[in-house]
Protein backbone atom coordinates (compact mmCIF):
# COMPACT_ATOMS: atom_id res chain seq x y z
CA UNK A 1 0.00 0.00 0.00
CA UNK A 2 1.12 3.54 -0.65
CA UNK A 3 2.47 5.38 2.32
CA UNK A 4 1.47 8.86 1.21
CA UNK A 5 -1.71 9.32 -0.79
CA UNK A 6 -3.09 12.55 -2.20
CA UNK A 7 -6.23 12.60 -4.25
CA UNK A 8 -7.36 15.90 -5.69
CA UNK A 9 -6.01 17.83 -2.70
CA UNK A 10 -6.76 21.54 -2.70
CA UNK A 11 -5.86 24.47 -0.51
CA UNK A 12 -7.65 27.73 -1.10
CA UNK A 13 -6.74 30.84 0.86
CA UNK A 14 -9.02 33.84 1.25
CA UNK A 15 -6.96 36.93 0.78
CA UNK A 16 -8.17 40.41 1.65
CA UNK A 17 -6.97 43.33 -0.33
CA UNK A 18 -7.49 46.93 0.55
CA UNK A 19 -9.45 48.82 -2.05
CA UNK A 20 -9.65 52.49 -1.39
CA UNK A 21 -9.69 53.75 2.17
CA UNK A 22 -12.14 51.45 3.89
CA UNK A 23 -13.37 48.87 1.44
CA UNK A 24 -11.69 45.55 1.38
CA UNK A 25 -11.98 43.11 -1.41
CA UNK A 26 -11.87 39.39 -0.86
CA UNK A 27 -10.41 37.11 -3.42
CA UNK A 28 -9.22 33.54 -3.42
CA UNK A 29 -5.79 32.11 -4.02
CA UNK A 30 -5.62 28.48 -4.99
CA UNK A 31 -2.24 27.63 -3.47
CA UNK A 32 -2.71 23.94 -4.17
CA UNK A 33 -5.15 23.23 -6.94
CA UNK A 34 -6.11 19.58 -7.14
CA UNK A 35 -2.92 17.60 -6.64
CA UNK A 36 -2.90 13.81 -6.76
CA UNK A 37 0.08 11.56 -6.22
CA UNK A 38 1.18 8.59 -4.16
CA UNK A 39 4.51 7.73 -2.61
CA UNK A 40 5.29 4.13 -1.65
CA UNK A 41 7.13 3.38 1.55
CA UNK A 42 10.89 3.82 1.29
CA UNK A 43 10.92 6.09 -1.74
CA UNK A 44 12.89 9.31 -1.92
CA UNK A 45 11.06 11.97 -3.88
CA UNK A 46 11.99 15.48 -4.89
CA UNK A 47 9.29 18.12 -4.93
CA UNK A 48 10.30 21.18 -6.86
CA UNK A 49 8.85 24.36 -8.23
CA UNK A 50 9.32 28.12 -8.17
CA UNK A 51 8.55 30.29 -5.15
CA UNK A 52 4.87 30.35 -4.33
CA UNK A 53 4.16 27.25 -6.39
CA UNK A 54 2.55 25.47 -3.46
CA UNK A 55 5.42 23.26 -2.25
CA UNK A 56 5.41 24.40 1.36
CA UNK A 57 1.63 24.42 1.48
CA UNK A 58 1.66 20.76 0.40
CA UNK A 59 4.17 19.88 3.12
CA UNK A 60 2.08 21.74 5.67
CA UNK A 61 -0.97 19.71 4.71
CA UNK A 62 1.00 16.46 4.81
CA UNK A 63 2.18 17.23 8.34
CA UNK A 64 -1.27 18.33 9.53
CA UNK A 65 -0.33 21.97 10.11
CA UNK A 66 -2.83 23.11 7.51
CA UNK A 67 -6.26 21.65 6.86
CA UNK A 68 -6.92 20.98 3.16
CA UNK A 69 -9.87 22.78 1.57
CA UNK A 70 -10.73 19.76 -0.53
CA UNK A 71 -9.64 16.33 -1.69
CA UNK A 72 -8.40 13.35 0.24
CA UNK A 73 -5.05 13.04 1.95
CA UNK A 74 -3.59 10.16 3.94
CA UNK A 75 -0.17 9.55 5.46
CA UNK A 76 0.35 6.06 6.87
CA UNK A 77 -3.42 5.68 6.68
CA UNK A 78 -3.91 8.71 8.94
CA UNK A 79 -5.73 11.92 8.01
CA UNK A 80 -3.06 14.44 9.08
CA UNK A 81 -5.31 17.38 9.85
CA UNK A 82 -7.65 15.32 12.03
CA UNK A 83 -5.05 13.34 13.93
CA UNK A 84 -2.13 15.71 13.89
CA UNK A 85 -0.59 14.78 17.22
CA UNK A 86 -0.91 11.04 16.58
CA UNK A 87 0.75 11.42 13.21
CA UNK A 88 3.50 13.56 14.73
CA UNK A 89 4.92 10.47 16.42
CA UNK A 90 5.53 8.89 13.03
CA UNK A 91 6.88 11.76 10.96
CA UNK A 92 9.96 13.94 11.05
CA UNK A 93 9.96 17.47 9.68
CA UNK A 94 12.84 19.79 8.87
CA UNK A 95 12.07 23.36 7.87
CA UNK A 96 15.12 24.84 6.22
CA UNK A 97 14.14 28.39 7.08
CA UNK A 98 13.25 27.93 10.73
CA UNK A 99 14.51 25.65 13.41
CA UNK A 100 12.45 23.22 15.44
CA UNK A 101 15.12 23.39 18.13
CA UNK A 102 14.91 25.62 21.19
CA UNK A 103 16.82 28.70 20.20
CA UNK A 104 18.38 29.59 23.56
CA UNK A 105 19.23 26.10 24.70
CA UNK A 106 22.17 23.84 23.90
CA UNK A 107 21.45 21.14 21.33
CA UNK A 108 21.75 18.52 24.04
CA UNK A 109 18.84 20.03 26.01
CA UNK A 110 16.65 20.15 22.92
CA UNK A 111 17.34 16.48 22.27
CA UNK A 112 16.68 15.57 25.87
CA UNK A 113 13.31 17.30 25.69
CA UNK A 114 12.47 15.52 22.41
CA UNK A 115 13.33 12.27 24.11
CA UNK A 116 10.64 12.81 26.74
CA UNK A 117 8.15 14.60 24.54
CA UNK A 118 8.07 11.83 21.94
CA UNK A 119 8.29 9.15 24.64
CA UNK A 120 11.25 7.53 22.90
CA UNK A 121 12.53 4.40 24.63
CA UNK A 122 15.91 5.10 26.26
CA UNK A 123 17.85 2.56 24.23
CA UNK A 124 16.39 3.77 20.93
CA UNK A 125 17.06 7.36 21.84
CA UNK A 126 20.68 6.73 22.75
CA UNK A 127 21.27 4.65 19.65
CA UNK A 128 19.71 7.21 17.30
CA UNK A 129 21.45 10.13 18.94
CA UNK A 130 24.85 8.42 18.80
CA UNK A 131 24.32 7.61 15.16
CA UNK A 132 23.31 11.16 14.25
CA UNK A 133 26.10 12.69 16.31
CA UNK A 134 28.62 10.54 14.50
CA UNK A 135 27.31 10.86 10.96
CA UNK A 136 26.38 14.52 11.17
CA UNK A 137 29.48 15.58 13.10
CA UNK A 138 27.62 16.99 16.05
CA UNK A 139 29.87 15.91 18.90
CA UNK A 140 31.43 19.31 19.43
CA UNK A 141 28.18 21.18 19.00
CA UNK A 142 26.07 19.44 21.64
CA UNK A 143 26.73 22.00 24.34
CA UNK A 144 26.44 25.08 22.17
CA UNK A 145 23.20 27.10 22.32
CA UNK A 146 21.37 26.79 19.03
CA UNK A 147 21.49 30.54 18.35
CA UNK A 148 25.29 30.36 18.23
CA UNK A 149 25.39 27.64 15.58
CA UNK A 150 26.11 28.43 11.97
CA UNK A 151 23.37 27.75 9.46
CA UNK A 152 24.94 24.48 8.35
CA UNK A 153 25.51 23.30 11.91
CA UNK A 154 21.99 24.21 12.87
CA UNK A 155 20.60 22.35 9.88
CA UNK A 156 22.49 19.22 10.88
CA UNK A 157 21.18 19.65 14.41
CA UNK A 158 17.66 19.99 13.07
CA UNK A 159 17.93 16.88 10.93
CA UNK A 160 19.11 14.89 13.93
CA UNK A 161 16.20 16.24 15.99
CA UNK A 162 13.74 15.12 13.34
CA UNK A 163 15.10 11.55 13.37
CA UNK A 164 15.43 10.73 17.07
CA UNK A 165 11.99 9.12 17.27
CA UNK A 166 12.53 6.85 14.25
CA UNK A 167 10.02 8.53 11.94
CA UNK A 168 8.74 6.51 9.01
CA UNK A 169 8.75 9.53 6.76
CA UNK A 170 10.96 12.59 6.74
CA UNK A 171 9.81 15.85 5.15
CA UNK A 172 12.52 18.30 4.31
CA UNK A 173 11.54 21.80 3.24
CA UNK A 174 14.61 23.36 1.61
CA UNK A 175 17.15 21.44 3.69
CA UNK A 176 20.22 22.80 1.91
CA UNK A 177 19.17 26.43 1.58
CA UNK A 178 22.04 28.74 2.45
CA UNK A 179 24.50 25.94 3.18
CA UNK A 180 28.08 25.89 1.93
CA UNK A 181 29.28 23.17 -0.41
CA UNK A 182 30.75 20.97 2.32
CA UNK A 183 27.66 21.14 4.51
CA UNK A 184 25.47 20.37 1.53
CA UNK A 185 27.53 17.30 0.70
CA UNK A 186 27.37 16.12 4.29
CA UNK A 187 23.61 16.52 4.49
CA UNK A 188 23.06 14.79 1.16
CA UNK A 189 25.28 11.86 2.07
CA UNK A 190 23.47 11.43 5.35
CA UNK A 191 20.03 11.48 3.72
CA UNK A 192 21.09 8.97 1.08
CA UNK A 193 22.32 6.55 3.74
CA UNK A 194 19.24 7.05 5.85
CA UNK A 195 17.00 6.16 2.97
CA UNK A 196 19.12 3.19 1.90
CA UNK A 197 19.75 1.69 5.33
CA UNK A 198 16.59 2.47 7.24
CA UNK A 199 14.12 2.62 4.39
CA UNK A 200 12.86 5.99 5.62
CA UNK A 201 10.52 7.58 3.11
CA UNK A 202 11.83 11.03 2.20
CA UNK A 203 10.01 13.91 0.55
CA UNK A 204 12.14 16.92 -0.09
CA UNK A 205 11.44 20.33 -1.55
CA UNK A 206 14.35 22.29 -2.83
CA UNK A 207 15.57 25.06 -5.06
CA UNK A 208 18.86 23.31 -5.52
CA UNK A 209 18.48 20.82 -8.31
CA UNK A 210 21.74 19.19 -7.40
CA UNK A 211 19.94 17.89 -4.32
CA UNK A 212 17.47 16.16 -6.58
CA UNK A 213 20.07 14.91 -9.02
CA UNK A 214 22.07 13.34 -6.24
CA UNK A 215 19.25 11.99 -4.11
CA UNK A 216 16.02 11.37 -5.91
CA UNK A 217 15.11 8.98 -8.69
CA UNK A 218 11.68 10.48 -8.85
CA UNK A 219 10.85 14.12 -9.11
CA UNK A 220 7.59 16.03 -9.02
CA UNK A 221 7.33 19.51 -10.44
CA UNK A 222 4.61 21.82 -9.21
CA UNK A 223 3.60 25.24 -10.44
CA UNK A 224 0.57 27.38 -9.68
CA UNK A 225 -0.60 24.66 -7.33
CA UNK A 226 -0.70 21.99 -10.02
CA UNK A 227 1.44 18.97 -10.62
CA UNK A 228 3.17 19.49 -13.95
CA UNK A 229 5.48 16.54 -14.00
CA UNK A 230 5.84 13.34 -12.01
CA UNK A 231 8.44 10.84 -13.09
CA UNK A 232 12.14 10.08 -13.30
CA UNK A 233 14.54 12.98 -13.35
CA UNK A 234 15.82 12.00 -16.79
CA UNK A 235 12.33 12.29 -18.23
CA UNK A 236 12.22 15.98 -17.39
CA UNK A 237 14.58 16.66 -20.24
CA UNK A 238 12.23 15.15 -22.79
CA UNK A 239 9.23 16.97 -21.45
CA UNK A 240 11.14 20.22 -21.41
CA UNK A 241 12.49 19.60 -24.96
CA UNK A 242 15.88 20.47 -23.65
CA UNK A 243 19.04 20.77 -25.68
CA UNK A 244 22.57 19.63 -25.12
CA UNK A 245 25.45 21.79 -26.11
CA UNK A 246 28.46 20.77 -28.18
CA UNK A 247 31.50 22.95 -27.66
CA UNK A 248 33.76 22.68 -30.71
CA UNK A 249 37.36 23.95 -30.95
CA UNK A 250 38.41 24.36 -34.58
CA UNK A 251 41.90 24.86 -36.02
CA UNK A 252 41.04 28.36 -37.15
CA UNK A 253 38.24 30.87 -37.20
CA UNK A 254 35.45 29.77 -39.53
CA UNK A 255 31.94 30.96 -40.30
CA UNK A 256 29.20 29.39 -38.11
CA UNK A 257 28.99 25.64 -38.57
CA UNK A 258 25.94 24.35 -40.44
CA UNK A 259 25.26 20.72 -39.79
CA UNK A 260 22.21 18.44 -39.32
CA UNK A 261 19.74 19.43 -36.65
CA UNK A 262 22.27 21.50 -34.72
CA UNK A 263 22.17 25.26 -34.57
CA UNK A 264 25.00 27.57 -33.71
CA UNK A 265 24.60 29.41 -30.43
CA UNK A 266 27.78 31.42 -30.31
CA UNK A 267 31.08 31.90 -32.12
CA UNK A 268 34.19 33.11 -30.29
CA UNK A 269 37.31 32.94 -32.40
CA UNK A 270 37.97 29.29 -33.30
CA UNK A 271 35.50 28.09 -30.63
CA UNK A 272 31.86 27.49 -31.47
CA UNK A 273 28.83 26.40 -29.40
CA UNK A 274 26.24 24.15 -31.06
CA UNK A 275 22.88 23.20 -29.59
CA UNK A 276 21.12 19.96 -30.46
CA UNK A 277 18.08 18.14 -29.00
CA UNK A 278 18.88 16.12 -25.88
CA UNK A 279 16.96 13.18 -27.28
CA UNK A 280 19.34 12.87 -30.30
CA UNK A 281 22.59 10.93 -30.05
CA UNK A 282 25.73 13.06 -30.24
CA UNK A 283 27.75 10.40 -32.12
CA UNK A 284 26.53 10.94 -35.72
CA UNK A 285 26.76 14.68 -35.23
CA UNK A 286 30.36 14.42 -34.05
CA UNK A 287 31.21 12.08 -36.93
CA UNK A 288 29.75 14.47 -39.48
CA UNK A 289 31.62 17.37 -37.88
CA UNK A 290 34.93 15.53 -37.93
CA UNK A 291 34.43 14.75 -41.61
CA UNK A 292 33.76 18.31 -42.72
CA UNK A 293 35.63 20.56 -40.26
CA UNK A 294 39.21 20.72 -38.94
CA UNK A 295 38.54 19.70 -35.33
CA UNK A 296 40.99 20.26 -32.48
CA UNK A 297 38.82 19.36 -29.53
CA UNK A 298 35.18 19.04 -28.50
CA UNK A 299 33.06 18.46 -25.44
CA UNK A 300 29.38 17.82 -24.75
CA UNK A 301 27.51 19.70 -22.07
CA UNK A 302 24.45 18.18 -20.50
CA UNK A 303 21.41 20.43 -20.32
CA UNK A 304 21.07 22.57 -17.29
CA UNK A 305 18.08 21.20 -15.45
CA UNK A 306 17.12 24.61 -14.14
CA UNK A 307 16.90 25.83 -17.68
CA UNK A 308 14.77 22.79 -18.51
CA UNK A 309 12.31 23.60 -15.78
CA UNK A 310 12.30 27.28 -16.59
CA UNK A 311 11.48 26.38 -20.16
CA UNK A 312 8.73 24.07 -19.01
CA UNK A 313 7.16 26.85 -16.97
CA UNK A 314 7.46 29.30 -19.81
CA UNK A 315 5.67 26.94 -22.17
CA UNK A 316 2.86 26.22 -19.77
CA UNK A 317 2.18 29.80 -18.92
CA UNK A 318 2.34 30.81 -22.59
CA UNK A 319 -0.30 28.23 -23.39
CA UNK A 320 -3.92 28.46 -22.22
CA UNK A 321 -3.73 28.91 -18.47
CA UNK A 322 -5.24 25.98 -16.71
CA UNK B 1 -5.50 17.26 29.30
CA UNK B 2 -3.07 14.91 31.04
CA UNK B 3 -0.93 15.06 27.90
CA UNK B 4 -0.97 18.83 27.97
CA UNK B 5 0.02 19.00 31.63
CA UNK B 6 2.79 16.46 31.12
CA UNK B 7 4.17 18.37 28.14
CA UNK B 8 3.88 21.65 30.03
CA UNK B 9 5.79 20.11 32.93
CA UNK B 10 8.53 18.78 30.66
CA UNK B 11 9.13 22.09 28.95
CA UNK B 12 8.97 24.08 32.18
CA UNK B 13 11.43 21.69 33.84
CA UNK B 14 13.84 22.23 30.97
CA UNK B 15 13.66 26.02 31.25
CA UNK B 16 14.02 25.90 35.01
CA UNK B 17 17.08 23.70 34.67
CA UNK B 18 18.52 26.05 32.11
CA UNK B 19 17.73 29.08 34.32
CA UNK B 20 19.38 27.43 37.29
CA UNK B 21 22.59 27.04 35.34
CA UNK B 22 23.04 30.75 36.01
CA UNK B 23 21.96 31.11 39.61
CA UNK B 24 23.34 34.60 40.12
CA UNK B 25 21.53 35.87 37.07
CA UNK B 26 18.35 34.19 38.25
CA UNK B 27 18.66 35.78 41.70
CA UNK B 28 19.21 39.23 40.17
CA UNK B 29 16.30 39.08 37.73
CA UNK B 30 13.95 37.70 40.38
CA UNK B 31 14.96 40.48 42.72
CA UNK B 32 14.41 42.96 39.91
CA UNK B 33 10.96 41.52 39.27
CA UNK B 34 10.22 41.78 42.97
CA UNK B 35 11.46 45.35 43.23
CA UNK B 36 9.65 46.56 40.11
CA UNK B 37 6.33 45.33 41.47
CA UNK B 38 7.11 46.50 45.00
CA UNK B 39 7.26 50.11 43.77
CA UNK B 40 3.53 49.91 43.08
CA UNK B 41 2.91 49.32 46.72
CA UNK B 42 5.37 51.97 47.80
CA UNK B 43 3.26 54.43 45.80
CA UNK B 44 0.21 53.39 47.79
CA UNK B 45 2.13 53.76 51.06
CA UNK B 46 3.14 57.27 50.03
CA UNK B 47 -0.49 58.16 49.37
CA UNK B 48 -1.43 56.96 52.81
CA UNK B 49 1.17 59.19 54.40
CA UNK B 50 -1.12 62.06 53.33
CA UNK B 51 -4.60 60.52 53.67
CA UNK B 52 -6.18 58.10 56.09
CA UNK B 53 -8.46 56.40 53.64
CA UNK B 54 -8.81 55.88 49.91
CA UNK B 55 -12.39 55.60 48.67
CA UNK B 56 -13.33 54.82 52.23
CA UNK B 57 -10.80 51.97 52.50
CA UNK B 58 -8.06 51.88 55.10
CA UNK B 59 -4.45 50.92 54.36
CA UNK B 60 -4.84 47.30 55.58
CA UNK B 61 -7.94 46.95 53.42
CA UNK B 62 -6.18 48.31 50.36
CA UNK B 63 -3.25 46.01 51.14
CA UNK B 64 -5.70 43.12 51.17
CA UNK B 65 -7.00 44.05 47.71
CA UNK B 66 -3.47 44.61 46.50
CA UNK B 67 -2.10 41.39 47.93
CA UNK B 68 -4.88 39.18 46.59
CA UNK B 69 -4.85 40.52 43.04
CA UNK B 70 -1.05 40.70 42.83
CA UNK B 71 -0.63 37.13 44.01
CA UNK B 72 -3.40 35.84 41.75
CA UNK B 73 -2.05 37.76 38.80
CA UNK B 74 1.52 36.74 39.64
CA UNK B 75 0.54 33.08 39.59
CA UNK B 76 -1.24 33.44 36.25
CA UNK B 77 1.71 35.40 34.85
CA UNK B 78 4.11 32.72 36.05
CA UNK B 79 2.14 29.92 34.45
CA UNK B 80 0.74 31.61 31.32
CA UNK B 81 2.80 34.78 30.88
CA UNK B 82 4.44 33.47 27.70
CA UNK B 83 1.16 33.58 25.81
CA UNK B 84 1.89 37.09 24.60
CA UNK B 85 4.66 35.72 22.38
CA UNK B 86 2.16 33.88 20.23
CA UNK B 87 1.61 36.77 17.83
CA UNK B 88 5.29 36.88 17.01
CA UNK B 89 5.32 33.14 16.43
CA UNK B 90 2.39 33.44 14.05
CA UNK B 91 4.07 36.27 12.18
CA UNK B 92 7.47 34.64 11.75
CA UNK B 93 6.02 31.20 11.10
CA UNK B 94 7.71 29.42 14.01
CA UNK B 95 4.29 28.33 15.27
CA UNK B 96 4.44 25.65 12.58
CA UNK B 97 7.31 23.98 14.37
CA UNK B 98 5.07 23.52 17.42
CA UNK B 99 2.31 22.03 15.32
CA UNK B 100 4.45 19.11 14.14
CA UNK B 101 5.15 17.90 17.68
CA UNK B 102 3.01 15.24 19.34
CA UNK B 103 1.85 17.44 22.23
CA UNK B 104 -0.83 20.15 22.50
CA UNK B 105 0.19 23.52 21.09
CA UNK B 106 -1.29 25.48 24.00
CA UNK B 107 1.00 23.69 26.46
CA UNK B 108 4.00 24.45 24.27
CA UNK B 109 3.18 28.12 23.86
CA UNK B 110 2.38 28.60 27.55
CA UNK B 111 5.56 26.87 28.70
CA UNK B 112 7.82 28.52 26.16
CA UNK B 113 10.67 30.39 27.87
CA UNK B 114 9.12 29.74 31.26
CA UNK B 115 10.44 32.55 33.44
CA UNK B 116 10.93 31.51 37.02
CA UNK B 117 11.91 35.08 37.85
CA UNK B 118 8.20 35.92 37.79
CA UNK B 119 8.15 34.35 41.24
CA UNK B 120 9.34 37.80 42.32
CA UNK B 121 5.88 39.24 41.71
CA UNK B 122 4.18 36.35 43.49
CA UNK B 123 6.45 36.78 46.49
CA UNK B 124 5.78 40.49 46.65
CA UNK B 125 2.02 39.92 46.45
CA UNK B 126 2.16 37.32 49.20
CA UNK B 127 4.16 39.64 51.46
CA UNK B 128 1.65 42.45 51.07
CA UNK B 129 -1.17 39.98 51.66
CA UNK B 130 0.54 38.72 54.81
CA UNK B 131 0.85 42.32 56.02
CA UNK B 132 -2.87 42.87 55.32
CA UNK B 133 -3.94 39.73 57.15
CA UNK B 134 -1.76 40.75 60.09
CA UNK B 135 -3.17 44.26 60.39
CA UNK B 136 -6.77 43.87 59.18
CA UNK B 137 -9.49 44.56 61.70
CA UNK B 138 -11.83 41.77 60.61
CA UNK B 139 -13.73 39.20 62.60
CA UNK B 140 -12.41 36.08 60.93
CA UNK B 141 -14.78 33.20 60.43
CA UNK B 142 -14.01 29.86 58.82
CA UNK B 143 -15.84 30.96 55.66
CA UNK B 144 -13.90 34.22 55.45
CA UNK B 145 -10.59 32.45 56.04
CA UNK B 146 -11.36 29.86 53.37
CA UNK B 147 -12.22 32.65 50.97
CA UNK B 148 -8.62 33.91 50.87
CA UNK B 149 -6.91 30.89 49.26
CA UNK B 150 -9.99 30.41 47.09
CA UNK B 151 -9.62 33.97 45.81
CA UNK B 152 -6.01 33.39 44.88
CA UNK B 153 -6.84 30.19 43.03
CA UNK B 154 -9.92 31.46 41.21
CA UNK B 155 -8.32 34.85 40.57
CA UNK B 156 -5.30 33.12 39.08
CA UNK B 157 -7.60 31.06 36.87
CA UNK B 158 -9.50 34.15 35.70
CA UNK B 159 -6.28 35.97 34.81
CA UNK B 160 -4.96 32.80 33.13
CA UNK B 161 -8.13 32.73 31.00
CA UNK B 162 -7.47 36.30 29.94
CA UNK B 163 -3.93 35.28 28.94
CA UNK B 164 -5.24 32.35 26.89
CA UNK B 165 -8.06 34.35 25.30
CA UNK B 166 -5.56 37.10 24.50
CA UNK B 167 -3.31 34.49 22.93
CA UNK B 168 -6.20 33.19 20.86
CA UNK B 169 -6.92 36.72 19.68
CA UNK B 170 -3.35 36.99 18.43
CA UNK B 171 -4.14 34.34 15.81
CA UNK B 172 -6.28 37.00 14.16
CA UNK B 173 -4.38 40.14 15.09
CA UNK B 174 -0.71 39.43 15.54
CA UNK B 175 -0.01 42.69 17.31
CA UNK B 176 -2.75 42.19 19.87
CA UNK B 177 -0.35 41.46 22.72
CA UNK B 178 -0.83 45.07 23.78
CA UNK B 179 -4.58 44.63 24.06
CA UNK B 180 -4.00 41.56 26.15
CA UNK B 181 -1.61 43.45 28.42
CA UNK B 182 -4.21 46.12 29.07
CA UNK B 183 -6.51 43.44 30.48
CA UNK B 184 -3.87 41.51 32.39
CA UNK B 185 -1.39 44.08 33.71
CA UNK B 186 -3.97 46.86 33.49
CA UNK B 187 -6.60 44.74 35.19
CA UNK B 188 -4.19 43.89 37.96
CA UNK B 189 -3.47 47.56 38.61
CA UNK B 190 -7.18 48.36 38.59
CA UNK B 191 -7.97 45.67 41.15
CA UNK B 192 -5.32 46.98 43.54
CA UNK B 193 -7.67 49.85 44.35
CA UNK B 194 -11.16 49.62 45.84
CA UNK B 195 -14.14 49.61 43.46
CA UNK B 196 -15.59 52.61 45.32
CA UNK B 197 -13.11 55.00 43.68
CA UNK B 198 -14.02 54.08 40.09
CA UNK B 199 -16.97 55.09 37.94
CA UNK B 200 -19.85 52.68 38.21
CA UNK B 201 -19.79 51.90 34.50
CA UNK B 202 -16.21 50.74 34.76
CA UNK B 203 -17.07 48.56 37.74
CA UNK B 204 -20.02 47.15 35.81
CA UNK B 205 -17.70 46.45 32.88
CA UNK B 206 -15.22 44.44 34.90
CA UNK B 207 -18.07 42.60 36.61
CA UNK B 208 -20.19 41.57 33.66
CA UNK B 209 -18.03 41.93 30.55
CA UNK B 210 -14.49 40.96 31.49
CA UNK B 211 -15.26 39.52 34.93
CA UNK B 212 -12.08 40.66 36.65
CA UNK B 213 -14.15 41.92 39.61
CA UNK B 214 -14.44 38.31 40.72
CA UNK B 215 -10.69 38.04 41.16
CA UNK B 216 -10.81 40.04 44.38
CA UNK B 217 -13.42 42.83 44.50
CA UNK B 218 -16.51 40.70 44.94
CA UNK B 219 -15.08 38.21 47.44
CA UNK B 220 -13.25 41.02 49.28
CA UNK B 221 -16.47 42.91 49.82
CA UNK B 222 -17.64 39.86 51.70
CA UNK B 223 -14.41 39.32 53.64
CA UNK B 224 -14.13 43.00 54.57
CA UNK B 225 -17.87 43.39 55.22
CA UNK B 226 -18.22 46.22 52.70
CA UNK B 227 -21.14 47.55 50.70
CA UNK B 228 -21.17 46.72 47.01
CA UNK B 229 -21.11 50.01 45.09
CA UNK B 230 -23.37 48.42 42.47
CA UNK B 231 -25.74 47.11 45.12
CA UNK B 232 -25.43 43.53 43.91
CA UNK B 233 -26.70 40.71 46.13
CA UNK B 234 -24.40 39.10 48.71
CA UNK B 235 -24.17 35.75 46.98
CA UNK B 236 -22.10 37.37 44.21
CA UNK B 237 -19.18 36.96 46.62
CA UNK B 238 -19.47 33.20 46.26
CA UNK B 239 -19.33 33.22 42.48
CA UNK B 240 -15.54 33.23 41.84
CA UNK B 241 -15.29 29.43 41.34
CA UNK B 242 -18.20 29.50 38.89
CA UNK B 243 -16.84 32.53 37.06
CA UNK B 244 -13.33 31.04 36.93
CA UNK B 245 -14.63 27.77 35.49
CA UNK B 246 -16.70 29.68 32.95
CA UNK B 247 -13.74 31.84 31.95
CA UNK B 248 -11.46 28.84 31.52
CA UNK B 249 -14.10 27.15 29.38
CA UNK B 250 -14.57 30.19 27.16
CA UNK B 251 -10.83 30.78 26.87
CA UNK B 252 -10.33 27.15 25.86
CA UNK B 253 -13.02 27.55 23.24
CA UNK B 254 -11.47 30.77 21.95
CA UNK B 255 -8.11 29.02 21.70
CA UNK B 256 -9.60 26.20 19.64
CA UNK B 257 -11.31 28.63 17.30
CA UNK B 258 -8.07 30.59 16.92
CA UNK B 259 -5.96 27.53 16.24
CA UNK B 260 -8.50 26.15 13.77
CA UNK B 261 -8.53 29.44 11.93
CA UNK B 262 -4.73 29.44 11.79
CA UNK B 263 -4.72 25.94 10.38
CA UNK B 264 -7.14 26.87 7.65
CA UNK B 265 -5.47 30.12 6.67
CA UNK B 266 -1.86 29.58 7.62
CA UNK B 267 -1.54 33.08 8.98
Amino acid sequence: MDFIELDGVEKVFDVHRKVGRLRREKYQVRAVDGISFTVPRGEMVGYIGPNGAGKSTTIKMLTGILTPSGGRLRVAGIDPSRERTRLAQRIGVVFGQRTTLWWDLPLRDSYRLMHRMYRIPDATFRQNLDRCVELLDLAELLDVPVRQLSLGQRMRGDIAAALLHDPEVLYLDEPTIGLDVISKAKVRGFLRDLNAERGTTVLLTTHDLTDIEQLCKRVMVIDHGRLMYDGPLAGLHEVGESERTLVVDLERELPPIEIGSARTLKVEGPRQWLAFPASVSAAPLVAALAERYPLVDLSVREPDIEAVIAKMYAERSAGPLA
Amino acid sequence: MADALRAYGLIVAMWVRSTMAYRASFAMTTLGNFAATAFDFVAILLMFSHVDALGGYSLPEIAFLYGTTSTAFGLADLVMGSMDRLGRRVRDGTLDTLLVRPVPVLAQVAADRFALRRLGRVTQGLLVLAYALWTLDVEWTAAKAAMVPLMLLCGGAIFASVFVAGGAFQFFAQDAAEVQSSFTYGGNTLLQYPPSIFAKDLVRGVTFVVPLAFVNWMPSLYVLGREDPLGLPDWFALLPPVVAAGCLGLAGLAWRVGLRSYRSTGS
